[in-house]
């Protein structure tokens, strides 16, 4: 492949990586495990009531990218953020920010889906248990019912809230965990590969709801499918090797990209 | 944020925010709180670990050695009425005593009456006697000479003496005037503590002074010697058959349900099979060490069954597929491959298993291995009592010398066990393969 | 011919049948051409042969050296007919006959019939000794023989070889029922005989347990002395603070090592902590008995309450002591075994570590913690050395823990130690209690193991 050597990677990204409504704006983020360095130099802002969907081959970064949106990278020994990634204009590495209170505005989304040993119910109950969000059964009823609803799940498993969630199908289990997610009322959902695990009428049920949600929430999701972003994103952030090349409205990107990494990468020639 | 419109009854999103912030004190707290519970939960543990060693040592650590008292001795053999050292009627008829009770006199001039000498002559250990025919028989030209002897000194002067070093001395088990020599004896230099032999080669005693772990040490190799040549062969067998032919059926489940259950029956439980089918219906005499390896074999099969298993698991399928494509019966491929790889991961499992059997009681106590036993074992069939059955013994004994004795003996078992343990880390660090 | 003399002629014979079979092997072998022709290697024509040689040989005389003793002594007692109609009184005259043949006891003074008896034993010893020798040499001669004259080209002696090895790893494998067998039968035939003299009822509901006044026979069932609810309480209580002690702390402490202790902190305090697993219950005992005890007692003393000197807190706390690793080490691995998705879930969500792990992480590790929980106290019920010489022998109905207790297996201890006539109601209350405790030690096992395995299942 002769990319690499006509035009290194380059240092700068190319698109409109910047936004007029910014949630979250991230400026020359570098991330670090250990000695490793696994991000370099990121700018990037996601709007409001944006889908935004991260691309690019395995190992370039992007989940650990997203995991730096509501710190869960904090859990993995010797992983270290440099840079500002702010929301609202509040940084989120700052020392006096709360991590509590920052993943309970930004919610995520994991691979495989990973509901709690507890009853569908108590699910979705456990985010507004926590944060004392709910100040009686009525209400916490009521949360649960709109969350399941909005997760479009609420006719499924309306008879069968007391059973445990772990017997729900795979794609339900995904549909459980996004109920949790939005239980709390988040003002971002990052999505780390919502779909991988599931079979396609699954994602397709998964992906309608992501447009559902679009409507009030700010969505960042990383996927393994360029269709996949193709279909539920606004925008679309392509990283290789740890450097954002590429950010474009999602059609821009799929029809005419900006640089040929992209273009190597949406056309099939590796990834 | 736009918010649902249909979602009026909820909060909003900043409310939310409040919600949480004032929430994060007391969330905070608890988990401050939570975490200083474990940080509790370990250091208890730990201080546990560290008082009890403490403990044992500072109990223990004065038994390695002992008061002696420097007497002058002269062997008249006319006066003890032996004429030939080779005659052994002779000297059990002497009067052995006769020669150091005379020496402490000799010391000690100014003793007179007849309760104050008995007072003077309990200053010694009452095997002091049996202990100058010894010396004498060893070495018969000391006959009618003349020789300072370092005799060991009762336990109760040996408790006193140790404690007055010390600075704190124990006053309630000896006399006025039994201190008031030993300061003379003290200030003559006729009294010292010295390397305590007799612990470290003699066998039980009801004289703490005289009393030694060797016996136990014997009957606990012994012991262990049968544990180890019936458990390891047959543990190793049985780890072989269920993990490399036991056909997948009840019979094999069934025996495997009874290893898994036999490891958590209570070791006393042993014992009791021990008495009822060995020695009541067998008729294996009580108190020997075979009967004591025959019932810790059973006890440690388990531990080795299950850790044997566990290192031929271990070793990769593809060594098997590899020897059998070669044209190997499944037998040569388990004893010249799968046996040899999972050797070391074996003997960990055999050691840790001795390791248990060298420190289990209970059920040599329902087999006779409680017994008062003064001789040190010389074979298989000897009566024997084990080490930790010693520390049990001593511990139950009122004298108030034996809590050292018995310090002393768990200090010695605990350094058994630890070497023990260590080999197995070594072996298991230096042998073992990762796959 | 002594029985290791035997033995060792034995094992020659087999080393010998050995290289003739190996010889052999190659004789038949060197017209054919090379080894190559014969079915198997030629040390499996010798190990074949040695083993022919030594197996029925040697289980010959295993089964002669368990059973002829027996045989003799019930031929002989059979032969004084009517003298004898007691049991005790059977054991007795039998040690005194064997005592007066072997020497032990002067033949002078006792009576005829015990003189006549012992002569006849000794007639007897010696003739089965030389029958035993006879037979045995002869059995291994002949086996050797006969396994030397089926060495052929054909013959398939690795196959042989291998199935005798077979059976052999199947024995030891068998060996595990062969032991649970044993301990049931020795525990319940004894019990049963119990049972007989105290009705079922008044063991397991009476309350009075006190066997030293239970001599005469005949007031056994109305004294009502073997009352074990004393015992059944008494183990409870001191397992019962064990459990206190132990849960909280083992519990806790792998909870710290498993989430938040450093790699560095958690590969020192592991082995550290699992130190306690490895000292000898009679260590602990001892510390029980001598320091812990005594501390106790002054510190009630110092508040004014009256603490016995073998106080139930004392042997339990120190028994919790020593259960403490069992249960941190199997709660670390129920707990790590939890997939670490759950843990980001939960985390994702805002929740604080402590939340994550007391919602999410427990109960999902719970099955598992409880298994081990119940292994912990079957371990507890069963221990031994600890309340042997810590806890007291008085049989206490109390829940008092700063009282003295007594536990089941206290009391197995003090009736079969030392000497006792074996067949007394005494001794045989022993195994009666011991069948309790192989009950409810085997249920709580059972239980426990199935809990941990369907845990297991659930996320491998």
């Amino acid at each position: 492949m002769a990319i690499n050597n006509d035009r290194p990677i380059p240092t700068q990204s190319v698109g409109a990586q910047f936004h007029d409504n910014a949630r979250m704006s991230m400026r020359d983020v570098n991330i670090f495990y250990g000695d490793k360095q696994a991000i370099f130099d990121v700018s990037l802002d996601i709007g409001q009531n944006e889908v935004m969907a991260m691309i690019g081959p395995s190992g370039c970064g992007k989940s650990t990218f997203l995991r730096s949106l509501n710190r869960m990278n904090d859990t993995i020994e010797g992983c270290r953020v440099v840079g500002d990634i702010a929301m609202d204009g509040q940084d989120l590495y700052d020392s006096k920010l709360d991590v509590v209170e920052l993943r309970a505005r930004v919610g995520m989304v994991f691979q495989k889906p990973n509901p709690f040993p507890k009853s569908i119910y108590d699910n979705v109950a456990y985010g507004p248990k926590i944060h004392g969000l709910a100040e009686s059964r009525v209400d916490l009823d009521e949360i649960v019912e709109s969350s399941l609803r909005k997760a479009s799940l609420w006719n499924e498993v309306k008879d069968r809230l007391h059973q445990p969630g772990t017997g729900l199908s795979g794609g339900q289990q995904q549909r459980l965990c996004i109920a949790r997610a939005i239980a709390v009322n988040p003002e971002v959902i990052l999505m780390d590969e919502p779909c991988s695990a599931l079979d396609p009428i699954a994602t397709a049920k998964i992906e309608e709801l992501i447009e559902e949600l679009s409507e009030n929430f700010t969505i960042a999701i990383v996927t393994h499918s360029m269709q996949q972003a193709a279909r539920v994103s606004h925008r679309t952030a392509y990283f290789h090797l740890g450097r954002l090349i590429e950010v474009n409205p999602t059609e821009q990107v799929f029809t005419m990209p900006e640089h040929e990494l992209t273009e190597g990468y949406i056309t099939g020639r590796f990834g | 944020m736009t918010e649902p419109t249909s979602q009026a009854a909820r909060p909003t999103p900043t409310d939310h925010s409040a919600t949480i912030k004032a929430s994060l004190k007391r969330r905070y707290r608890a988990e401050t709180r939570f975490r200083w519970y474990g940080r509790i939960a370990i250091a208890f543990g730990l201080a546990a670990v560290l008082v009890l060693f403490v403990d044992i040592i500072s109990k223990g650590h004065g038994a390695f050695k002992t008061t002696h008292i420097a007497v002058p001795v002269e062997y008249d053999l006319a006066q003890l009425g032996v004429r030939d050292l080779n005659d052994n009627q002779q000297l059990a008829l002497a009067d052995w005593d006769a020669l150091f009770k005379s020496g402490l006199r000799e010391l000690l001039p100014d003793v007179s009456g007849r309760s104050a000498r008995r007072e003077l002559y309990r200053m010694v250990s009452n095997g002091a006697g049996y202990d100058l025919k010894d010396r004498l028989q060893a070495n018969p030209r000391l006959a009618n000479q003349r020789e300072q002897v370092w005799l060991s000194a009762d336990d109760d002067i040996d408790t006193y003496f140790k404690g007055l070093l010390d600075g704190d001395p124990y006053t309630a088990r000896v006399t006025e005037q039994q201190i008031e020599w030993i300061d003379e004896l003290r200030s003559a230099g006729q009294i010292r503590t010295q390397w305590n032999r007799n612990f470290w080669t003699r066998g039980d005693s009801r004289e703490p002074e005289q009393a030694g772990i060797w016996g136990a040490v014997m009957g606990s190799l012994f012991t262990l010697a049968i544990t180890f040549a019936l458990s390891f062969p047959i543990g190793v067998s049985a780890a072989i058959y269920l993990e490399e032919f036991a056909p997948r059926n009840r019979f094999t489940d069934f025996i495997e349900i009874n290893i898994n259950n036999l490891a958590a029956v209570p070791s006393i439980i042993f014992g009791l099979l021990g008495l009822a089918i060995f020695i009541n219906f067998f008729g294996v005499p009580r108190s020997i060490p075979i009967l004591g390896g025959l019932v810790l074999t059973l006890m440690t099969l388990p531990t080795i069954i299950i850790t044997s298993r566990a290192a031929i698991k271990a070793v990769p399928p593809s060594i098997r597929e590899a020897a059998l494509g070669m044209g190997a019966s499944k037998h040569q491929v388990v004893l010249h491959h799968v046996l040899p790889l999972a050797m070391p991961g074996m003997l960990t499992g055999a050691i840790i298993g001795m390791a248990q059997a060298l420190g289990e009681t209970a059920p040599l106590l329902m087999i006779g291995m409680v017994a008062f036993i003064v001789d040190i074992p010389q074979a298989f069939t000897d009566p024997a009592t084990v080490l930790p059955v010693q520390i049990f013994l001593w511990a139950d004994s009122p004298e108030r010398a034996f809590v050292e004795k018995t310090s002393a003996a768990i200090m010695v078992l605990l350094g058994f066990l630890i070497i023990m343990n260590t080999t197995a880390v070594w072996i298991r660090k230096r042998l073992e393969r990762r796959w | 011919m002594q029985a290791s003399t035997l033995l060792f002629i034995v094992i020659a014979l087999a080393v010998f049948g050995y290289f003739s079979g190996y010889g052999r092997s190659l004789k038949v072998a060197k017209p054919l051409g090379s080894i190559r022709h014969l079915h198997s290697l030629p040390s499996y024509y010798g190990i074949q042969t040695a083993i022919w040689c030594a197996l029925p040989a040697l289980a010959l005389l295993a089964i002669w050296q368990l059973f002829a003793d027996t045989l003799i002594h019930s031929y002989l007692m059979a032969g004084l007919g009517e003298l004898i109609t007691d049991q005790a009184d059977y054991n007795l005259t039998l040690n005194r006959i064997i005592n007066v043949a072997s020497g032990a006891l002067p033949a002078t003074g006792q009576s005829d019939y015990v003189v006549a008896a012992a002569a006849q034993l000794n007639s007897i010893a010696a003739i089965q000794k030389w029958a035993l020798t006879i037979l045995v040499l002869t059995l291994c001669s002949a086996g050797g023989l006969w396994s030397w004259r089926r060495i052929a080209a054909d013959f398939r002696a690795r196959a042989a070889v291998e199935n005798v090895l077979q059976k052999f790893l199947l024995a030891c494998a068998s060996l595990a029922i062969l032991t649970t067998l044993g301990i049931v039968m020795s525990v319940l035939f004894e019990s049963i005989q119990f049972f007989q003299t105290v009705p079922v009822s008044e063991f397991v509901f009476g309350t009075s347990w006190s066997p030293q006044t239970a001599i005469r026979v005949d007031q056994i069932g109305s004294s009502g002395s073997f009352g074990a609810v004393p015992l059944f309480t008494g183990t409870l209580l001191i397992s019962a603070i064990a459990m206190v002690v132990a849960v909280p702390v083992g519990l806790m402490s792998a909870i710290y090592l498993a989430e938040y202790a450093s790699p560095k902190f958690r590969r020192s305090a592991k082995p550290l902590l699992e130190i306690l697993a490895g000292v000898p219950t009679v260590v602990y005992g001892f510390f029980a008995a001598l320091t812990v005890a005594p501390l106790i007692r002054d510190l009630g003393a110092s508040f004014g309450l009256n603490v016995a000197a073998e106080s139930a807190l004392a042997a339990g706390s120190v028994m919790g002591i020593m259960i403490i690793p069992f249960i941190s080490s199997l709660a670390d691995d129920v707990i790590t075994a939890v997939p670490q998705s759950m843990r980001d879930g939960s985390l994702a969500m805002g929740a604080t570590k402590s939340e994550t792990i007391r919602n999410v992480v427990i109960p999902a590790a719970l099955p598992g913690i409880v298994g081990g929980i119940l292994l912990a106290a079957s371990r507890a019920i069963g221990e031994t050395m600890i309340v042997v010489m810590a806890a007291g022998m008085a049989a206490n109905l109390t829940a008092n823990p700063l009282e003295a207790v007594t536990t089941v297996t206290v009391q197995i201890v003090t009736l079969l130690t030392g000497d006792q006539e074996f067949d007394s109601a005494k001794t045989l209350a022993a195994f009666a209690l011991g069948l309790m405790l192989f009950i409810v030690t085997l249920g709580l096992n059972f239980l426990a193991l199935r809990i941990v395995k369907k845990y297991r299942e659930q996320y491998d």
